[in-house]
């Protein structure tokens, strides 16, 4: 597959300098047997700086984030946090880095507070500390009034909410959060963006999987898109749909064969791209306008056109255009 | 604090919010102890021989030995002592209503002060062939007993001739008095081994051992599957350290059980424990060794089910070879053979030893074979480490 990377627009992205990346990642690789998950992964995040990783299921971001983390080991690569190598054994790395996992990694027959405190005797922040730090992280993540109840008695929204405090309570130089808002309301969701802008505005270097292009577009620097364990592109999300800005996106949901009807939209001269997913088809196309009688002809050809939508190009456009896949399935 | 012992005292307040391990570290094994012990513990505890005696001869000394001596074995529970003529001795020994009868003939005290031997014999039954020995070696230490007495007699009768019979009798009396008492030494096979109540508390408190423990090393897995142990791999501690938390915590987890449920078999079932010092040593070892199981299981398990279901397993197999359902020197000599490599075996032995009421040094064989297995699991334990505290 083509690497794209954001070379091009070079003037645009102010290059990190070595010296104030909070993370460098250099070709790391790691296998699962005969599953290359993770495949000559290279970036860089500096201080203040949120940086997305966008990827289907199964592109590779858990297991980048488990290896930057000291959670895993690389087969080969190097990762560097704050200038300090990483591996399973180095203390000063991991302590610069609040890891928060993709699954809610909490102790439910404790309370929440009891989960903080036993984290932050992890990274040996003494008590008194420990107690103003608590109180701190819990009002950021506005779970002050529930800190004495046990976690297993939390909403899932509020055990998303404390899984990222407890990846903030040691102050760390680098939060890694691994699509934080899954299965979250959009009160809570609002909230954990909320947080994440403004400990980056304090300087946190901010490492971010998610599957929501508004969460990148929002929250993210520079994202960059994964699948099958490579990165694909890298850029400012406007960047890199400015990238694509001659393709529209147009999506109809078809009755019939779907299969049959993207081929034959592969076809046109107009059409750029076309997939087929669960419960539509995307078609890429560099102008809706002109190629949208066509487009809709040839698929109802295969069926019925139950609605056509025209898209403005964005972080999913550019996804499905890379990939040829839509990023949530 | 030392990150360890932080996740120990995580680990332990998680415990005690949680009914489960309570239940089987201490209510099960105790309530279990309380039920087997009501159910087998008489016909487990050594029968009490019945004995019977027959006085012929009805003097002070022949009195000295109904009293006194059978009078000792009956208050130590070794025998029930009736007191009957000739006929009824020889009728019930040989139906089989007693195991032995002991006839003092008449002129008993009057030969224990003559130069003649004095005679003690003994009816004993061939279906009772415990009983009898242990009968015929109370008549004959008695009898020995004697001839210092009778020595005694002979030279008071030397020195002053013009004794009357009832002087005799009274130096007679009070040589005999002097007589050590009967000794009954190996009366049967039961040296090392527990009265029931004891026996049951104590194998019952070995057996849920391996199960309480589970709950400190086996939580890894837990942790792995909540994916808590992501975190502390993320944190600034290191892998053996996580480890040591978790093994500290069955530790820890083991001895108070242990603890509580010998403390309470003593109190409500009645138990009785040797030396204490020798007995803290035997909990200390015996909990280090199943720690050790338990962490090797853990290490192969992938899913905390699997590692209950294998705990579960080798828990009763360890306990039955071992001891913990029945004692194994009933079982014939391949399985007192097999016992030998389980820790069951060598807690249990270890409390008979002390049972005997011999100090702490009685215990220290089977300590150091408790401490050689804990040795022997922890460092299997230890090399697998890369797969037990890992994603
Ligand atoms: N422990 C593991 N053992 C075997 N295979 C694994 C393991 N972890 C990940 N994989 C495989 O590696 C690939 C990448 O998985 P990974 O979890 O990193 O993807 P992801 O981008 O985080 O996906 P998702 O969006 O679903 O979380 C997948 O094919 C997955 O099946
Ligand atoms: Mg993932």
């Amino acid at each position: 597959m083509n690497v794209e990377t954001s070379s091009t627009h070079a003037a645009e992205v102010a290059p990190p300098t070595a010296v104030g990346d909070v993370l460098r990642c250099t070709d790391l690789r790691r296998s699962f047997g005969a599953v290359q998950a993770v495949d000559a992964v290279s970036f860089r995040i500096h201080a203040g700086e949120t940086y997305g990783l966008l990827g289907p299921n199964g592109a590779g971001k858990t297991t980048v984030i488990s290896m930057v983390s000291g959670v895993l080991e690389a087969d080969s690569g190097s990762v560097l946090v704050d200038g300090v190598e990483m591996h399973p054994g180095a203390l000063t790395a991991k302590a610069a880095i609040g890891y928060v996992p993709q699954d809610v990694a909490l102790y439910p027959d404790l309370t929440g507070r009891e989960n903080l405190l036993f984290f932050a005797s992890l990274y040996r922040i003494g008590r008194r500390r420990a107690r103003s730090r608590v109180a701190e992280v819990l009002d950021i993540v506005g779970l002050t009034e529930r800190a004495s109840d046990r976690v297993e008695t939390y909403s899932g929204g509020m055990k998303r909410r404390l899984n990222i405090a407890v990846g903030l309570i040691h102050r760390p130089r680098l939060l890694v959060l691994d699509e934080p808002t899954v299965g979250v309301d959009p009160q809570s969701r609002n909230a954990i963006l909320g947080s994440v802008e403004r400990l980056s505005t304090e300087g946190m270097g901010v490492l971010y999987t998610t599957h929501y292009m508004e969460e990148a577009e929002r929250l993210c620097d520079r994202v960059a898109i994964m699948d099958l364990g490579r990165l694909i592109a890298e850029g400012r999300p406007r960047q890199l749909t400015a990238r694509l800005g001659d393709s529209e996106h147009i999506r109809l949901t078809l009755e019939g064969d779907s299969t049959r009807a993207v081929a034959a939209l592969r076809d046109l001269p107009r059409v750029t791209g076309a997939t087929a997913t669960d419960d539509a088809i995307d078609v890429l196309v560099p102008d809706a306008e002109s190629a949208l009688p066509q487009v809709i002809q040839v698929a109802a050809a295969q069926g019925t056109v139950r609605s056509v939508s025209v898209d403005e190009p964005d972080l999913e456009t550019v996804f499905l255009r890379l990939t040829g896949k839509r990023l949530r399935d | 604090m030392h990150p360890s012992l932080q996740i120990a005292a995580k680990d332990l307040r998680q415990r005690a919010r949680d009914r489960s391990a309570f239940l089987l570290a201490i209510v099960v094994p105790f309530v279990l102890a309380a039920v087997f012990s009501l159910l087998f513990g008489p016909a487990a505890t050594p029968r009490a021989f019945d004995y019977a005696v027959v006085d012929l001869d009805g003097t002070a000394a022949s009195r000295a030995f109904t009293v006194d001596v059978l009078g000792a074995l009956q208050a130590q529970g070794v025998a029930e002592v009736s007191e009957v003529d000739e006929p009824e001795a020889r009728a019930g020994v040989r139906d089989g209503d007693l195991d032995a009868a002991f006839v003092l003939p008449p002129g008993f005290a009057a030969d224990v002060a003559s130069p003649r031997p004095a005679e003690l014999r003994v009816i004993g039954s061939a279906d009772s062939p415990t009983a009898t020995v242990v009968a015929r070696s109370v008549a004959r230490s008695y009898v020995e007993g004697l001839d210092a007495a009778r020595v005694a007699v002979a030279a008071v009768r030397a020195a002053r001739p013009a004794l009357t019979p009832a002087e005799i009798e009274r130096v007679a009396q009070e040589t005999v008095h002097d007589v050590s008492p009967v000794v009954v030494e190996d009366v049967s096979a039961t040296a090392r081994v527990l009265d029931a109540k004891t026996y049951f508390a104590a194998a019952m408190a070995v057996f849920f051992l391996l199960f309480t423990v589970q709950f400190g090393v086996s939580s890894l897995i837990d942790e792995r599957g909540e994916g808590t142990l992501a975190r502390l791999l993320a944190a600034p501690i290191r892998r053996w350290e996580i480890l040591a938390g978790k093994l500290l915590t069955s530790v820890v987890l083991g001895i108070v059980s242990l603890t509580v449920l010998l403390v309470a078999s003593a109190a409500m079932l009645g138990a009785r424990w040797g030396d204490p010092l020798g007995v803290g040593l035997l909990v200390v070892s015996g909990v280090l060794a199943g720690t050790g199981i338990t962490s090797v299981i853990a290490s192969l398990a992938r899913t905390s089910e699997q590692a209950g279901t294998w705990q579960a397993v080798v828990a009763v197999t360890l306990g039955l070879l071992g001891g913990a359902f029945f004692p194994v020197r009933q079982a014939g000599a391949v399985i007192a053979n097999l016992s030998l490599v389980t820790p069951h075996a060598w807690f249990l032995g270890g409390l008979g030893d002390l049972a005997g009421g011999g100090g702490a040094a009685g215990a220290l064989p089977s300590v150091a074979v408790l401490l050689g297995i804990a040795a022997v699991t922890t460092g299997v334990a230890l090399l697998r480490i890369g797969r037990t505290v890992a994603p």
